[in-house]
């Protein structure tokens, strides 16, 4: 069994954004970078999976610039046995379509028997690549999963989607499949020094796409801090715990829960 | 030439922010000149249609077939493109839903294009709609043009569009049979899981802590406020996921929607997803120590610092104020 897993590298959760000179894009310098958060996920239960079936080869594909080694690399530590990475400087410029063409013709041989990435990325949020490739693949999919039925892969797989409002639905797919992973699907492991070391020796394949123009590209033409719509009272001053003093007599004379 | 406007609904019962959709896809029209016509998939001739007609609306089509009774992605994708290549549409405009997440895409990418998705605005410049997505989890903005020919697919988020503006009227009704192709999944029920231990809709006040409390240890800094205030805990979903909360206080899109007197979030960004679960609260405080979280956008009081600076200042308050 061969599961492959789509990880991309994003800004920092917590880092603070500067908008690039071309007002297009975020300035990317100096920006602190991570594994996307739901790809983190997807990589664990990928893992788990593999785990539970007792056999089988976990490959991490990633789309990036060189940089994006380090989220490789890192998902090797973890368990994975081998990458693919589609080298791609200046991504934030492909649209998703082209992304997931680039993608699909670098794993498309693989023949793997299920496909697996985060359900959206925390920049640019297109939520469609995974989408996207299953149909240029030709394989089913299914979006937003957040529990896997491990016993019960054979020629299908049982998974459960995530509903709006605390609603769920199981469905029962056969392979091969791609699968969308919402994060908090089960707990994300730490690579341990054993599987750190073992990570030097796994075999990382760069990917040189040819990237093809697509006509039926969005192009983000202008990106600004969002308008601000609501009147918001700041307390403190910068300073903290004067903001609490100021607060308590807000809670006290304007909200009166105190 | 026409908008489509995507009509969800599970068992004929609608899903409301189809209306908002409704909406969109009216203002839309008028802006760019363009009839809206709603589509709805459904194994019959949908109970939903007569209330879908009393909408000011060119034509209702429902797209019918035996397998679109219960939603799959490859159903859905197979009824959709029969109804774009059958009627040409301009637009496509659907609410950013779950499903339409699920399924938008894959129709869209059948076609050679695209889904701009999320978007919470547009404008039109000579005739053709710029679109405003939030993008770094709401911390900025994109304004999107869509390249290519139509149809052009486009998805609007929750609350970008008030449902109760679909204006009235009325609407034929008209029922296009579709062919569904292979569907490779089989769905079961929905379901809730077991019934939530604690009902935060009916708190009066909400202490939220994020992804900025840091660690399990400290949520007893929070309890702390929450006790001295009378509150009940809650969290965003990373707090849930991590296992330090139980999902059943989580706030959000996926957790419950709550509307207490006062909100207070506790190191919680103000992803869209968070803020469709707390934005009618009564009163809303942010405590952040990043000022541009989006966060502050629908805080009624806003302080921009360390959490662990200012709460155990504000438990101690209260409790003096309280006395
Ligand atoms: C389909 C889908 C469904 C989702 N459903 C939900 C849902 O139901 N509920 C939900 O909440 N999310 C949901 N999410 C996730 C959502 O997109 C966000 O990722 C999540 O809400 C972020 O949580 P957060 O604000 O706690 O964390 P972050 O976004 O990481 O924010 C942490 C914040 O803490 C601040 N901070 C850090 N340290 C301190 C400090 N010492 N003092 C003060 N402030 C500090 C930071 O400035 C930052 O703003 C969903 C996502 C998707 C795609």
């Amino acid at each position: 069994m061969k599961i492959i897993v789509l990880m991309k590298q994003v800004a920092n959760k917590d880092a603070v954004l500067r908008i690039g000179p071309d007002e297009k894009w975020i300035n990317e310098t100096d920006v602190a970078q991570q594994t996307n958060e739901s790809d983190g996920y997807a990589l664990e239960e990928a893992l788990r999976l593999k785990e539970a079936k007792g056999e089988g080869e976990v490959v991490v594909c990633s789309l990036g610039s060189q940089s994006a080694k380090t989220v490789i690399k890192d998902a090797l530590a973890r368990g994975a046995d081998r990458a693919i990475h589609v080298v791609a400087d200046d991504a934030n410029k492909l649209s998703p379509y082209q992304i997931a063409k680039a993608i699909a013709d670098a794993i498309r041989d693989e023949n793997a028997d299920l496909v697996f990435a985060g359900l959206q990325s925390d920049d640019a949020s297109y939520g469609q690549t995974g989408v996207i490739l299953a149909e240029l693949l030709g394989i089913p999919h299914a979006t937003i999963v957040i529990e896997v039925d491990r016993g019960s892969l054979g020629d299908t797989l049982r998974v459960k989607r995530e509903l709006e409002s605390g609603w769920y639905q199981w469905f029962t797919y056969k392979l091969p499949t791609l699968l969308t992973i919402q994060s908090g699907i089960s707990q994300i492991r730490y690579a341990s020094l054993k599987g750190i070391m073992a990570a030097k020796k796994k075999e990382i394949r760069d990917v040189t796409p040819s990237i093809e123009a697509f006509a039926g590209a969005q192009t983000i033409q202008k990106v600004y801090m969002p308008l601000k719509t609501k009147q918001t009272q700041m307390l403190g001053n910068g300073d903290a715990k004067a903001g609490a003093v100021e607060l308590v007599e807000k809670l006290k004379t304007e909200v009166r829960v105190i | 030439m026409s908008i489509l406007v995507f009509i969800e609904h599970k068992d004929c019962v609608l899903n409301k922010t189809s209306l908002e959709a409704i909406t969109a896809a009216q203002s839309i029209g008028k802006d760019l000149g363009l009839k809206v016509t709603a589509v709805i998939p459904c194994d019959k001739d949908c109970d939903l249609v007569q209330e879908i007609a009393g909408y000011d609306l060119e034509k209702v089509i429902v797209a019918k077939n035996e397998k679109l009774g219960t939603y799959t992605p490859d159903a859905y994708a197979d009824a959709w493109e029969q109804v774009i290549k059958a009627t040409n549409p301009q637009y496509v405009v659907m609410a950013h839903t779950y499903q339409v997440r699920d399924f938008a895409p894959k129709v869209a990418a059948r076609l050679g294009r695209e889904v701009v998705g999320d978007c919470i605005r547009y404008t039109a410049e000579s005739g053709k709609l710029v679109l405003t997505r939030r993008i770094f989890l709401g911390k900025l903005d994109a304004d999107v043009t869509l390249g290519g020919d139509a149809p052009y697919f486009v998805t609007f988020q929750s609350g970008a569009f008030r449902g109760d503006n679909a204006e009235k009227g009325t609407a034929a009704v008209e029922t296009m049979d579709v062919n569904v192709g292979d569907v490779r999944m089989t769905p079961e029920a929905p379901f809730q899981e077991a019934k939530a231990s604690v009902d935060l809709t009916k708190s009066e006040i909400i202490v939220a802590i994020g992804r900025g409390i840091k660690s399990q240890e400290n949520i007893a800094i929070a309890e702390q406020l929450a006790e001295a205030l009378g509150a009940d805990i809650a969290a965003s979903r990373p707090i849930c996921d991590s296992e330090w909360l139980p999902i059943d206080r989580q706030i959000g899109s996926s957790g419950q929607t709550v509307a207490p007197k006062l909100y207070i979030a506790l190191g919680i960004s103000g992803a869209i997803q968070h803020i469709v679960g707390m934005k009618n609260s009564g009163t809303i405080v942010a405590i952040n120590k990043d000022a541009e979280a989006p966060i502050f956008d629908i805080a009624d009081y806003g302080i921009v610092g360390d959490l662990f600076e200012a709460v155990p200042v504000l438990t101690e308050e209260i409790k003096k104020a309280k006395g």
